[in-house]
């Protein structure tokens, strides 16, 4: 083993050993699931608790202002829960992985001969697992409190348009994860940029109540895009305006944050 | 391993380090906390770019040839770098793979790396629950996964007992016997006289001694003459009364107050001896006479004439080490 035999034309590491690597750390996050059941209990627990809580909640005065009763808006409100639950798993990503990074393993990964991407594409395809159980189980929650399904074909697209923007966000929030230094202030930072966006939005109500103002703020707010889009997917109504709106805020999340969570991740110390 | 040199001129954690280990010998590097071991080892391993100088390992170029690196080093941290919510043998098969071994042979190295380091049994056990030295030998497994040809041990068995840590030297024993070149960092004087043929010594990011053990050993005063009287207001004049004579010649004599004990640096068994006659000629009843090899501070004392720069002068039992940028 002593005389170094490879050469610098091996130094690439081909496709075929990402999609390896990636699949290898993919399965060692599933092992943690399998391990410690108890970490999936928020992907479970929070689409059951918020669901019932803002359909029994405000169902009855927002569903009477949107011209009909709880009904009205157990419609009004699934689509707009699709877009909370691709935010509120993607902050997960930050927080978890912040964990993860601040244990010794990652310094032996980053000392094998992998490509530093496989890591973090590894941990997104995680979340993006807890989080189609997330969004499962809203659903199911959804039928059962009297979620109307007209159209399967435009609720998988919302579900689909859900996943995309949702792991657009996780590089936004793994960037938050390698960058800070506790899990805390991740989680603190996560607060503070989740709140306002999904109550400035058009998830839970009509913005059209809501002052000039902060109306400005919704119409600019990528949820806003993202509920809207699903309500229309799933519930008939204009879709292409906020369809691409969405699909655009997504492509441009992704495009400048995974290259800088890639990098911080490289060049963290 | 070719030649390993490295300078490094801004950082105060390491402030220009030259560094050559032979291939198949075992390097140790001692030093205090703080003196910037971790970040050698870390800088050697690609996990940290060097501020300035370069460095070679089995050839290749840490900064300019990390990737290539990567695949002919084993790393063992100093803050046992397994998964510990993975069972042990999951761990290993997962850096099989990561190291692009085909799936059956990651599973077979997996099963004959455990079976090596006696972990066969608690293969199906997540690491997190293995003691603090099968975590090591777990660790240490998990870094012999892909046949280095270089091996970095940082601080292999800081915080062990002394049972779990004979163990551990027991593995890196046969490991070096497989004929891997192995640069080891530790705080203790054993350890390096256990497992490394050449010795560097460190301190606040410098070196201050390099050579062989024995040679150092000698420098440093061999062993360490432990002479407790009976009565322990004896002590300051015999101190006084030995440096006189010169029996020691390379360090003076330490007075242990708190320990009632006189430590003595000695070169040979003559010394001891006539040690042993010097102090019992002056009337002295002796409670107990022990010899025991250098500490990390005396060894210190010796090389530099002031006390192993510990930010607190700690035991060495924290593991932690600043590690600057």
């Amino acid at each position: 083993m002593s005389a170094p035999t490879i050469t610098t034309a091996d130094a690439r590491i081909p496709l075929r050993g990402h999609l390896r690597h990636t699949g290898a750390l993919l399965r060692r996050n599933l092992l943690w699931i399998r391990q410690d059941p108890e970490s999936m209990a928020d992907a479970v627990l929070f689409p059951i608790v918020f669901t019932l809580l803002f359909v029994y909640v405000f169902g009855g005065s927002i569903g009477q202002a949107l011209g009909g009763g709880q009904d009205a808006y157990v419609q009004y409100l699934v689509p707009g829960m699709l877009a909370m639950m691709g935010m509120t798993m993607a902050q997960g990503v930050g927080t978890g992985f912040n964990q993860d990074f601040n244990s010794g393993v990652m310094d032996r990964f980053r000392s094998l001969p992998i490509g530093r991407g496989s890591v973090l594409f590894a941990k997104i395809a995680v979340e993006l697992l807890r989080m189609l159980l997330a969004t499962g189980v809203m659903f199911v929650v959804a039928l059962l409190v009297g979620f109307d399904v007209t159209n399967w074909g435009g609720l998988l697209a919302a579900v689909a348009l859900a996943v995309a923007f949702g792991s657009s966000l996780m590089w936004v929030f793994l960037t938050l994860g390698v960058t800070m230094k506790s899990v805390q202030s991740v989680q603190a930072m996560g607060f503070l940029v989740l709140m306002p966006l999904q109550f400035g939005s058009s998830i839970f109500a009509p913005t059209d109540s809501m002052p000039g103002w902060l109306q400005n703020f919704t119409d600019y707010n990528p949820l806003s895009a993202l509920a809207d889009a699903s309500r229309g997917l799933m519930n008939g109504g204009p879709v292409a305006h906020d369809l691409w709106l969405t699909l655009g805020w997504s492509v441009a999340l992704t495009a400048v944050m995974a290259p800088i969570a890639v990098h911080k991740f490289r060049t963290k110390t | 391993m070719r030649g390993l040199v490295k300078h490094y001129g801004e950082t105060k954690a390491l402030d220009g380090v030259d560094l050559e280990v032979r291939e198949g010998s075992v390097m140790g590097v001692l030093g205090p906390n703080g003196a910037g071991k971790t970040t050698l080892v870390r800088i050697l391993s690609t996990l940290l770019p060097p501020t300035a100088g370069q460095a070679t390992v089995a050839g290749y170029d840490v900064v300019s040839q990390p990737r290539q690196l990567r695949r002919v080093i084993g790393l063992t941290g100093q803050y046992a770098s397994v998964d510990e919510k993975l069972p042990g043998w999951e761990n290993l098969y997962l850096i099989g793979r990561l190291l692009d071994l085909p799936r059956k042979a990651a599973r077979a190295r997996a099963d004959e790396l455990l079976e090596r380091f006696s972990l066969t049994d608690a293969a199906k056990r997540p690491a997190g629950t293995y003691s603090g030295g099968m975590r090591r030998r777990l660790d240490l497994a998990a870094s012999m996964i892909g046949r280095p040809s270089v091996l970095f041990l940082d601080e292999p068995t800081t915080g062990l007992d002394p049972r779990t840590r004979n163990e551990v030297w027991d593995e890196v024993k046969a490991m070096v016997g497989d004929g891997v070149t192995v640069l080891l960092t530790t705080q203790y004087m054993e350890e390096a006289e256990q497992l490394a043929s050449e010795l560097t010594v460190v301190d606040r990011g410098k070196v201050i001694a390099k050579g062989g053990i024995d040679e150092l050993k000698a420098k440093v005063g061999g062993r360490t003459l432990r002479v407790k009287p009976a009565d322990p207001l004896r002590l300051r004049p015999l101190a006084a009364h030995l440096d006189g004579l010169g029996i020691t010649g390379l360090a003076t004599t330490t007075v242990d107050v708190e320990r009632g004990a006189l430590l003595v640096p000695i070169l040979s068994d003559e010394q001891l001896t006539a040690v042993v006659a010097a102090v019992t000629a002056q009337g002295v009843t002796l409670a107990s006479v022990s010899t025991e090899l250098p500490s990390l501070d005396e060894v210190f004392l010796s090389l530099t004439g002031h006390r192993a720069s510990t930010p607190q002068d700690a035991e060495p039992t924290d593991a932690r080490e600043e590690v600057a940028v």
